[in-house]
């Protein structure tokens, strides 16, 4: 019996130091749900992001960003940001704990997350903890959907598969496509979905339409030799780069040269390492971004973007660098300052996006909706000589 | 003589466990009310009942009854989503939040452990490697399921599909699993107080059972199964109830787990989540429950104990894991436990 006590003793000691280590661990004078209230002249402002894992280059573009953006406002003086960003390594469970971190720290307005699905679990978390949220890349619908008080920089992805359908309609580009997709992937799906609905209504006729998934994604040649077979002068691919940089690879080893098409997660295949960006010759994406455009703030971004971290800026740094230039300025209309609580910020978030019009890399004349969805115009790119140019 | 003392070591074992479990529930929710806790710590407390009741569940499979599974998170996902299935089409009929978890949990349980007994059937004539290799072609296959699933909702009832969305939904009709996008807009009602009485379950089930008559048969088959065979054990039939058991449990932690979050997808139930359970078994002991139980919570808190380290983090992760194996099967460490802990003298003079 003495025995049984002083093991409950030891597990409660265990316990409470548990419990210290983690209170302790987020340093700052916070007392539980309170930490929200800032003491310091600066807005905080986090994010979660996969800053570790397969899908880093994008969490760590938008970080490194972002950090740019802040910099330079708050060179400025005026409005003043503390940056935090931290690793959700593109998981639910860890998005929450990430989220958790930052709001511990005591987080006033959020950058949401960047990839889809941590965000949909991340935009629950803020929606009931009031506190504002405007993801710079996750388009999924249901990030929004429901939630006034998640707001998206990036386009939908329902509107990247109309958008890419019209697109290829406008420029006559094939009648005959082919789609590879992967079905396992919430981002591809979407765009997927509503890709083959406009392609229904536009005349496009979808010869091919074949998937893979996770786990089974390194051998294309099924799928590539359907698209051959059945004649597709377009290949649609809804995906992200790494599995883009091997069906062109694979395809342009099997001698079949289509036309490519490719949404904004092919965005990166030319930063890849050890990818033949010869291979990526003439693929066309649908970008609200273009690094190579002489617009005068743009160069500067890349610049800069280019200086700090050696990469050319993909599309996603961008729309981390609009988010936060979005905030300042919203901010700055709102009057509002550092000392308010997360949840008065969050009122006033609200009332500034659903009427401001916003000028940012990604485009002119932003506005967005009551749901939180943006609207922005895309443009067309083609890669030449390992290079985005615009199409029109 | 020797069994009074085998059954005396196991049923203390027993009551330490409960205390602990008990002990540290008290503990945190004194500290949580308190807002002593920080976000994080009280983000983490239903995950981290979820994975203490998937090691358990693991550790009857692999402790227990002495067959390797790697198909675990299988048996979670199918508890995931069929528990959160009935937690939203009950939503509108039944008020209580606790209510809803327990159906949820119950439901999960259910079909996890008809799952289980289907798997159970031609897996558990294998043995050894072989078994663990199919557990693992069962645990992909269930994940392959739950991307390509739709079950959607409406006033005529279910409405299910595989590849394609249903397209008839009657209007106010409900998508609930969406193939590769999972559930989403979940109402998160998983709350700590459920995930203990969970655990508190499954571990008296587990101790009960393995006090018992099915019990000690189990261990036998385990210890030498022809033995067992030639005294008259009906090996398959033992071994199932353990397994099925097993995939039940996996089950209800599952529901919990999902509904904790307002999204799940069946992604996070890959063979990864598999090996991560079977981590914490082999972390805590084989066939310690109470082992299990601390390494759940300890290798759950401590990815998010070490963010300071920033991109190093799963490097020192991975680190601790090696130092703790190496350290818990060092000699010299373990004679420093046995005076430390007295009690666990005679544990390890009968292993």
């Amino acid at each position: 019996m003495k025995k049984v006590v002083c093991m409950v003793l030891a597990a409660v000691m265990l316990m409470a130091c548990l419990a210290g280590c983690g209170s302790t661990a987020a340093e700052t004078p916070s007392s539980g749900d309170n930490s929200s209230t800032a003491s310091a002249s600066a807005f905080k402002i986090g994010g979660t992001a996969p800053l570790t894992g397969g899908a880093a280059i994008y969490g760590n573009a938008v970080k490194n960003a972002a950090q740019i953006a802040v910099d330079e406002i708050n060179a400025k003086g005026g409005i003043q940001f503390e940056l935090r960003f931290e690793d959700d390594q593109n998981d639910t469970e860890k998005a929450v704990n990430a989220y958790n971190t930052l709001k511990d720290w005591g987080m006033q307005i959020s950058l949401g997350s960047t990839t889809s699905k941590p965000c949909e679990v991340t935009s629950g978390e803020t929606f009931v903890d009031r506190i504002f949220a405007l993801t710079p890349s996750a388009s999924s619908v249901a990030t929004t959907d429901g939630k006034d008080n998640q707001f998206q920089m990036c386009f939908t992805d329902p509107n990247q598969g109309s958008a890419s359908a019209q697109y290829i309609a406008d420029k006559a580009l094939a009648s005959k496509v082919a789609v590879i997709w992967k079905n396992d992937d919430v981002y591809s799906k979407g765009i997927y979905e509503t890709f083959k609905a406009a392609c229904d209504k536009l005349n496009i006729e979808i010869v091919s339409d074949t998937t893979f998934a996770d786990g089974n994604d390194t051998d294309f040649s099924v799928q590539i030799a359907d698209a051959q077979t059945n004649g597709a002068e377009l290949v649609f691919l809804p995906i992200y780069y790494q599995p883009a940089s091997l069906i062109l690879a694979q395809a342009a080893a099997a001698g079949y040269e289509p036309k490519w098409f490719g949404v904004d997660g092919m965005d990166g295949i030319l930063t890849m390492k050890g990818f033949d960006t010869s291979l990526a010759e003439g693929v066309m994406l649908l970008t609200p971004f273009n690094a190579d455009s002489t617009d005068e703030r743009t160069a500067a971004f890349v610049k800069k973007y280019q200086d700090m971290y050696g990469e050319v800026p993909n599309q996603f740094a961008a729309d981390a660098y609009d988010c936060v230039y979005a905030y300042a300025q919203a901010l700055e209309a709102a009057g509002a300052t550092p000392d308010m609580s997360a949840e008065e910020l969050c009122a006033k978030m609200i009332e500034q996006f659903t009427s401001m019009t916003f000028d940012g890399l990604t485009g002119t004349g932003m506005t967005w909706n009551t749901e939180g969805q943006v609207t922005k115009s895309p443009n067309g790119m083609v890669i030449q000589n390992g290079a985005y140019v615009g199409m029109d | 003589m020797k069994n009074v003392m085998v059954r005396m070591k196991t049923s203390r074992q027993q009551w330490i466990t409960y205390a602990f479990v008990i002990a540290a529930y008290i503990v945190l929710q004194i500290l949580s009310g308190q807002k002593v806790l920080s976000s994080t710590a009280r983000g983490m407390l239903v995950p981290i009942c979820a994975y203490v009741v998937m090691a358990v569940s693991l550790n009857l499979t692999v402790g227990v009854m002495g067959e390797l599974s790697l198909g675990h998170a299988g048996f979670m996902s199918v508890g995931a989503f069929m528990g959160t299935t009935a937690a939203v089409s009950l939503q509108g009929v039944i008020a209580s939040a606790p209510l809803r978890l327990a159906i949820a949990m119950a439901v999960g349980a259910v079909f996890a452990a008809v799952i289980g007994f289907l798997i159970g059937i031609p897996v558990l004539r294998l043995r050894g490697d072989y078994l663990a290799i199919v557990t693992l072609a069962f645990g992909e296959i269930i994940k392959s399921i739950f991307t390509n699933l739709y079950i959607g909702i409406d006033s005529r009832g279910y409405h299910i599909r595989f590849l394609q969305a249903p397209e008839n939904l009657e209007e106010g009709g409900k998508l609930i699993i969406g193939g590769p996008m999972g559930i989403g807009g979940v109402q998160k009602i998983a709350t700590f107080t459920g995930g203990f009485i969970l655990v508190m379950i499954c571990l008296i089930v587990i101790f009960h059972l393995v006090n018992s008559r099915t019990g000690r048969a189990i261990l036998a088959i385990r210890d030498n199964r022809i033995a067992a065979e030639s005294v008259g054990i009906p090996v398959t039939r033992y071994k199932m109830t353990a397994f099925v058991l097993s995939a039940s449990m996996a089950g209800a932690a599952g529901a919990l787990f999902a509904l904790n979050f307002s999204t799940i997808a069946a992604n996070k139930f890959d063979f990864n989540t598999s090996i991560l359970v079977l981590v914490l078994v082999v972390f805590g002991g084989l066939g310690n429950m109470l082992g299990s139980v601390i390494a759940a919570a300890l290798l759950t808190a401590l990815p998010e104990a070490l963010r300071s380290f920033a991109d190093y983090r799963m490097l020192i992760y991975a680190i601790v894991l090696i130092l703790v194996m190496l350290a818990t099967n060092n000699d010299d460490f373990k004679a420093l436990l046995r005076r430390v802990i007295p009690g666990r003298k005679e544990e390890r003079e009968d292993a």
